[in-house]
């Protein structure tokens, strides 16, 4: 049984996913036990396979028995083994949170479909993670685009459409020059396993086929990942889907893609490649510089909370390519390490305006102003993983970008140090800003009266929406506090992207 | 300027995914018609499709098909064909999806461009 685990990890949800529609046809409640238990599931074979990895080493599975260049496997290394436990946790959380939050946004006859896109995102993005083969990469990269792209759309509001066929028309050229950069690596070695092209690649290394193939795939990438110039589906996306899912792409799906990234230029073109071959790091940087700084004046200037949020993850991104354009052992520990703090940090937030949408119906700032007073556990929340954003101690948002400071000091690069630390200066600015509303701007409510609803229709959301933004907001400050063990596992996960070890 | 010839000549199969690649490019950025920037994506993803079929082609190859014992013939490769088996079956969902989405656009604000939709989408 532990054996055949990674492929019981796709299996198993897709079947779910199709028991989910039987049933929903029957009857609309069976839908959400049915996806939280099958992802609760996942997230506990997550869980063993990071342990098998830790105890035993990577994890290859072949599929169907057919070793590999020429069947697919599936492999699980330390990188992977750490990023599928995060992924999987977060999903939980976006699928505990999502009950009230789905009923209260989206039409009830569409609540089926919306169950079965949810399974399916999340499954797909699992296949990202754990493939060991290119091409079957790609096919889960879609699988779980066209699922993110018709739930962002699932809202009742219209402009949600707009936004989803933005994406769709961007996802799609991402998609597509992720497929031409494939073919090209196909054409120079001749196979699509990655470790085997890893193998081969070197003795092309001076084809411009192979620098074709490594530009393809990584703008296809940086697209996916909204890296900044590359970034504009994303506001509107983030801002206009239904809550549960920001929170699930805007964690979940925007982290896989950085994986995805990470995992092609590291473990098919390798450090040798783009290092030393093609010396890109220093555009790398540059690019991940100006998204740092660019995503967190453009959040500043924002009046919704939720667009603020997400031109935030335009910011937080451009530090998790920062490593990897550094490229060395400490600056990519803050890095993965910045793949879990934001994540949850992130998860966190958007919960937080999911929250106020619930009650409030909206997340303008203006008609925000004292809803601490209400809402004193959400803002409360909000304050914490706010704190975490900016990288106060000793939340995880300051371990990872201590970290990256300290390894682009490492490397030598003193002016990039402080574009990171300006970043953190910026985050104070947009964290800030809901802060002074929610806390020390008078209520409208109380005020004026008249048009508004009265106060007593305002409070904290329900128990199953509170529980996972409050136990999100409280990993932010312990995994903070006790990131030596997480280390344990990032430390091997670097070396092993590094080439060593 | 004959080794440019020469050049174009040897690789047309790879000139002509690139001139479509392009004129897919073309029809998604300048077209205001969301259709029609849908028909542009096609393009784009066809084009590629095309690239990777070129890659298979071996000359005076036949389908990979096995034959009988004693009858010798030469492939072509088989693996770019599967692949683009799938990546069509991708194209075909982002286009219903795409086209879903345009339909329900066009339901709730009755335009069809660009140009128009940016308009009403500020009004509201």
């Amino acid at each position: 049984m532990i054996e055949h685990l990674p492929v019981i990890l796709i299996t198993v949800p897709i079947l779910s996913a199709l028991l989910i529609l039987l049933l929903g046809w029957h009857d609309r409640r069976f839908c959400y036990p049915i996806t939280l238990a099958t992802i609760l599931f996942q997230f506990v074979g997550g869980i063993a396979l990071l342990i098998e990895v830790m105890r035993q080493g990577t994890i290859h599975y072949h599929i169907g028995g057919w070793a590999p260049p020429l069947g697919i496997e599936f492999v699980i290394d330390t990188f992977n083994g750490y990023i599928l436990p995060i992924i999987l946790f977060l999903a939980v959380a976006a699928a505990v949170y999502a009950r009230r939050s789905v009923e209260n946004e989206i039409e009830p006859e569409k609540i089926v479909s919306f169950y079965v896109l949810f399974q399916l995102l999340v499954t797909g993005l699992v296949g990202m993670t754990i493939t060991g083969d290119i091409f079957n990469l790609y096919v889960f990269l879609e699988i779980s685009s066209i699922a993110a792209y018709t739930l962002i759309a699932s809202t009742r509001r219209p402009r949600a459409c707009v936004a989803a066929l933005n994406y769709l028309i961007l996802g799609s050229i991402a998609g597509g020059f992720v497929l031409l950069g494939i073919g090209n690596l196909y054409v120079a070695t001749g196979t699509l396993n990655m470790a085997d092209i890893a193998r081969l690649l070197p003795a092309s290394y001076g084809l411009a086929t192979v620098h074709t193939a490594f530009l393809l795939l990584v703008i296809g990438f940086s697209i996916k990942v909204a890296l900044f110039p590359l970034h504009l589906w994303l506001p509107d996306a983030y801002t206009e889907a239904p809550s549960a899912v920001t929170v699930l792409i805007s964690t979940v799906m925007a982290k896989v893609s950085v994986y995805a990234m990470f995992r092609v230029v590291f473990s098919v073109f390798t450090t040798a490649y783009f290092v030393e071959t093609v010396p890109v790091t220093e555009l790398i940087l540059l690019i991940a510089a100006v998204a740092i700084v660019a995503g967190a004046v453009l959040a500043i200037a924002q009046d919704d909370l939720k667009r603020m949020l997400a031109y935030s993850s335009v910011s937080q991104i451009g530090y998790i390519v920062f490593a990897l354009g550094v490229a060395n052992q400490v600056a990519l520990e803050g890095g993965l390490l910045h793949i879990l703090g934001h994540a949850v940090m992130k998860g966190c937030l958007f919960m937080v305006a999911g929250v106020i949408i619930y009650r409030l119906g909206t997340s303008r700032f203006s008609d925000l102003k004292g809803v601490a007073a209400t809402m004193p556990v959400t803002c409360a929340t909000f304050a914490l993983a706010g704190a975490s954003m900016i990288g106060v101690p000793p939340t995880i948002g300051f371990a990872s970008k201590y970290y990256l400071v300290m390894g682009a000091l490492e490397a030598g690069y003193w002016v990039y140090a402080a574009v990171l630390l300006a970043g953190s200066l910026l985050a104070v600015g947009y964290i800030w800003r809901f802060i002074e509303v929610a806390y020390f701007s008078a209520s409208s409510h109380h005020e004026d009266g008249g048009d508004h609803c009265p106060a007593p229709a305002v409070r904290e959301a329900p128990l199953s929406m509170l529980v996972p933004m409050v136990v999100l907001g409280f990993l932010c400050l312990l995994l903070g506090i006790f990131v030596e063990p997480i280390m344990e596992i990032v430390s091997p996960a670097v070396s092993l992207l590094l080439g060593g070890a | 300027m004959e080794a440019v010839f020469e050049v174009f000549l040897s690789h047309y199969n790879y000139w002509m995914a690139i001139i479509l690649i392009m004129i897919g490019f073309y029809a998604l950025i300048a077209k205001g018609n969301l259709v029609k920037k849908l028909i542009g994506l096609n393009i784009f993803q066809t084009a590629i499709f095309l690239f990777y079929i070129s890659l298979a082609e071996v000359e005076g190859g036949i389908a990979p098909i096995y034959l009988p014992e004693g009858m010798e013939a030469v492939y072509v490769n088989p693996i770019p064909h599967v692949l683009i088996l799938t990546a069509i079956v991708v194209g075909v969902s982002v286009t219903a999806v795409g086209l879903a989405l345009i339909v329900r656009i066009y339901e709730e604000y009755g335009v069809i461009d660009e140009a128009g939709l940016l308009k009403v989408v500020k009004r509201r």
